[in-house]
């Protein structure tokens, strides 16, 4: 079955993001969705350690460990930057001053309910930002494939995992469609043009409403 | 008035068995190796302090800094957001057989916590982890039709930081992200010892410029050219170091 690649998934979603916008990237793949901002736009990124306005990583050797992101990699300033302490990045966070928050998955349910922590008691539990990361920014989008690598659905009724957060996603950017979480329903939004409306529920663990027409979901190759 | 002392073992030396030691830094950034190594060599020479309970955002990384400080068994319990990193063996170890409690706490949760000790605040709404495991037992309240996660604050009888400039009255700026937790650990702590880069003069830096008011430092210490965590465990270094 076709399928979107990562990167084709980061870009999709890197196309809702508006100029302007403060935007913070999930830890590893949502990270990506930085390479794909539509020419002529220009986005802001924070990162919960404590600055906003970081491009690239720069070359290997020119890394100043003092200058960071919140994975722990070393970033550069764009001009216009800024620092400051983990208090205020927090409330920038949770005081709904982001535009868009990015985030990865194990399991979203169609109530909007996100796992994405946890999976399960075993090992070190680490949560880091994510469960404040879920509350404040007007939109919280998952970025994910549509299924679990063993072929289970990852969008739900109900997770199963431990939560993040309760009803907080309302995009779902995936390999296979973009569907809008509303009202405690999955609404499709765009798919695949190779897929029927049929396979795509097969895929999908809770119900796919629908509501206006739904769009091909058609991303060049990055 | 003037807050300097003359040696890192000096600075750590009044820290007792069983404090609540706020640690700055988050992963190397920020973190102050060298009062960490001195408060090590103290144990090792004395065989104190120990069941220290630390706050950092991290559980270490590697065997330099906090992950050296487990490793040598000084610590009882961490209080952090991401008890991962790179090299986190030295925690999961201890961790996995039961040696040393975790307290995990949401990020920004930690952060407000912290910012509430230093302000005189015992407890504050969030709505970061409501419905989750990490809110089982903690008060919820409903305020404006979105419910809320008690949480209480939190406080440290001392607070170990790094900055980059400090003037003998305690007034501080930081270097980049470095400063991540430190503003808000100087605030929280009974008692907060910094390491800077640079000691000066009061009057060197300028007002505009200060990020952590002197009235939050009680102690401060230069270290020229400090280690950097990164740096350390690139070149895979252990503290104390290991002979072959």
């Amino acid at each position: 079955m076709t399928k979107l690649s990562n990167a084709q998934i980061a870009w999709r979603a890197a196309q809702d993001i508006h100029d302007g916008a403060y935007v913070n990237l999930g830890i590893g793949f949502p990270e990506m969705v930085a390479k794909f901002q539509p020419p002529g736009r220009q986005a802001v990124f924070h990162t919960e350690n404590g600055v906003l306005g970081f491009g690239e990583a720069p070359a290997p050797g020119e890394e100043d460990w003092d200058l960071i992101n919140a994975g722990k990699k070393a970033i550069t300033l764009k001009p216009g930057a800024a620092f400051f302490h983990h208090a205020d990045s927090f409330a920038m966070v949770r005081g709904g001053h982001l535009d868009v928050a990015i985030l990865g998955a194990y399991e979203v349910a169609e109530t909007g309910d996100l796992a994405n922590w946890s999976t399960g008691p075993k090992g070190v539990p680490a949560v880091g930002g994510a469960m404040d990361l879920v509350h404040g920014a007007k939109r919280v989008a998952v970025i994910t494939d549509h299924v679990t690598k063993t072929g289970a659905p990852k969008l739900v009724e109900r997770c199963t995992l431990p939560l993040t957060g309760v009803g907080c996603v309302t995009r779902v950017y995936t390999s296979l469609a973009v569907i809008d979480i509303e009202g405690g329903r999955l609404v499709l939004r765009e798919k695949l043009p190779s897929m029927s409306f049929d396979e795509l529920q097969a895929v999908t663990g809770a119900k796919l409403h629908l509501d206006g027409p739904v769009s091909d979901l058609i991303v060049p190759e990055v | 008035m003037d807050k300097r002392i003359a040696s890192v073992e000096g600075a750590v030396a009044d820290i007792p068995d069983g404090a609540t030691v706020m640690i700055g830094g988050f992963g190397g950034s920020g973190a102050p190796i060298e009062l960490i190594h001195a408060l090590i060599g103290r144990f090792l020479a004395t065989g104190s302090p120990k069941n220290l309970t630390v706050i950092n955002n991290n559980a270490g990384n590697g065997h330099v800094g906090i992950a050296a400080l487990i490793e040598q068994g000084m610590v009882r319990k961490m209080v952090c957001s991401f008890p991962r990193s790179a090299d986190p063996r030295v925690f999961t170890e201890k961790y996995l057989s039961g040696e040393i409690e975790l307290e995990l706490v949401p990020q920004g949760t930690l952060a407000e916590r912290i910012r509430a000790g230093g302000a005189g605040i015992p407890a504050f709404f969030t709505p970061t982890s409501f419905g989750t495991d990490l809110a089982k037992g903690k008060p919820v309240e409903v305020f404006e039709g979105r419910s809320y996660v008690m949480e209480r604050w939190l406080k440290a009888d001392f607070a170990l930081l790094k900055a980059e400039l400090g003037d003998f009255y305690g007034n501080l700026t930081y270097r980049m992200a470095a400063r991540n937790f430190a503003p808000i650990m100087a605030m929280a702590a009974a008692r907060t010892v910094v390491q800077v880069s640079r000691a000066v003069e009061p009057g060197t830096i300028d007002p505009e410029a200060v990020i952590t008011p002197g009235i939050f430092v009680d102690t401060i210490v230069e270290v020229a050219d400090p280690a950097q965590e990164e740096a350390l465990n690139r070149a895979g270094a252990h503290y104390p170091e290991v002979t072959a």
